[in-house]
């Protein structure tokens, strides 16, 4: 099948999700989740039981000597238990003068091992990736993935195809307000290449947590900020930094009414090989209890 | 002889039962019984502000009312009401900290993702449904 679908500006490419953004605000009907806006690092929470949250990652960047790009990645994320998060992601991304193309599909699952909150809440992470070259959406970077890959052409880069499966060591803290979460990532692709190495980082606290009276929607308790740093270590043939990515974002979320959320970070690369400048736009609504809707059991909020 | 076979098998199933719904209640009171002693004596700092009581009851709405449902007595099945005995005689500390801990094994999710403010909102919310 042509993967190459359509030939469209970003610019026009931009309009359109920001119609779709307003869309689905405009579907909005109740209240805020509570996640935390990272886009690379993960921590313990999970999406709670029955709930479906659809959200959309985009990454906006030049590499160097190349076109700009926007790659999205939308997310279908489902409580299946309380301990148990599973995802399916499809990727896409547009280039101008190059083309707008499907990438891949990723299958993950999180689990929760301990059952009860602690100082540090591991949670285990394994995904299935289905990817071509083309794939720039960066939702991890492992190994000595640089900016030199995301500059290929369309053409090119989609004919290679990788079947990769990352592992995750999730560790994560809420003290004090504070979430505090450490990523240690193992990626392997299933054919031949040596493991790869990644790690992720990041901190976020909501703007105010003193408790407020009021309904509100722009007000500081419905901010979180935060930042987050990620990069590879390597892998199993060159376990060195050299040549390696590395990144510092700050985040900033905010929780819409109607479980909407938006966040954004702009993600500046520390070495030489990482890009200059990333920025990265999550727009994402959670449904209550869809589970229980095809049951037809007694509903939840609706 | 049929009928004879049900009624036995009704006697030997009783105490099965009697025993499901002992766990069940015993495991209500779990929840409770592994609290901290300084946890268990927490004192809510927001109890009977009614301020705390309307920004529970809309956090309550946006966080727990799809589960135990708008007036908090849950679905009859899996979701318990939070008007039970066991949450009435439960401490402010005990609810806090069952809030932060959640039952993940029972569908539960923790709630430390929250800040300490709208958790003892929430409890104090649940105090005012009594």
């Amino acid at each position: 099948m042509e993967a190459h679908l359509y030939r469209i500006p970003l610019a026009r490419f931009l309009r359109r999700a920001a119609c779709a953004g307003l869309l689905l605000a405009g579907l909005a009907a109740c209240a805020a989740a509570q996640e935390k806006p990272y886009f690379v690092t993960y921590s313990h929470d999970l999406e709670e039981p029955g709930n479906l949250e659809i959200e959309t990652k985009t990454a906006l960047a030049r590499p160097q000597g190349a076109d700009r790009f926007g790659a999205t990645a939308t997310e279908l994320e489902y409580g299946v238990k309380a301990w148990w998060t599973s995802e399916l992601y499809v990727d896409g991304q547009t280039t101008p003068a190059d083309s707008t193309l499907l990438t891949g599909f990723r299958l993950e699952n999180r689990f929760r091992p301990l059952m009860r909150e602690h100082w540090i809440n591991p949670v285990l992470y394994v995904e299935y990736e289905n990817i071509s070259g083309a794939d720039k959406t960066a939702l991890e970077v492992v190994g000595h993935d640089g900016q030199a890959d995301l500059a290929e052409r369309n053409s090119e880069s989609r004919r290679e195809h990788a079947h990769e499966g990352e592992f995750r060591l999730i560790l994560s803290s809420n003290l004090r307000d504070w979430n505090l979460s450490e990523n240690f990532i193992a990626e392997k692709n299933l054919g031949h290449d040596p493991w790869e190495f990644g790690y992720a980082v990041g901190a976020t606290r909501p703007l105010k947590t003193a408790l407020s009276v009021r309904e509100c929607t722009f007000c500081a308790e419905k901010l979180t900020v935060g930042a987050e740093a990620y990069g590879g270590l390597g892998d199993t043939w060159a376990l060195t930094l050299r040549d390696t990515s590395h990144y510092v974002a700050p985040l900033v979320g905010w929780d819409l009414p109607g479980r909407m959320r938006v966040s954004f970070s702009p993600g500046f690369g520390v070495t030489g090989s990482s890009l200059d400048r990333v920025y990265r736009v999550g727009v994402a609504y959670e449904m209550p209890q869809l589970g229980a809707l095809f049951r037809g059991q007694k509903g939840g909020v609706r | 002889m049929r009928r004879m076979t049900l009624v036995l098998l009704a006697i030997g199933l009783c105490p099965i039962f009697l025993s499901l719904g002992a766990a069940a209640a015993a495991q209500q009171d779990a929840h409770f019984a592994d609290v901290p002693a300084k946890d268990h004596a927490r004192v809510n700092p927001l109890a009977d502000k009614p301020d705390a009581i309307s920004a529970g009851a809309s956090l309550y709405k946006a966080h727990c009312a799809e589960c135990h449902q708008a007036d908090a007595r849950g679905d009859g099945a899996k979701k318990p009401s939070l008007r039970n005995p066991q949450v009435r005689s439960a401490t402010d500390g005990d609810l806090e900290w069952f809030l932060r801990q959640g039952d993940l094994r029972h569908g539960m999710p923790s709630w430390s993702s929250l800040t300490q403010a709208q958790r003892w909102a929430l409890v104090t919310y649940l105090r005012s449904l009594e």
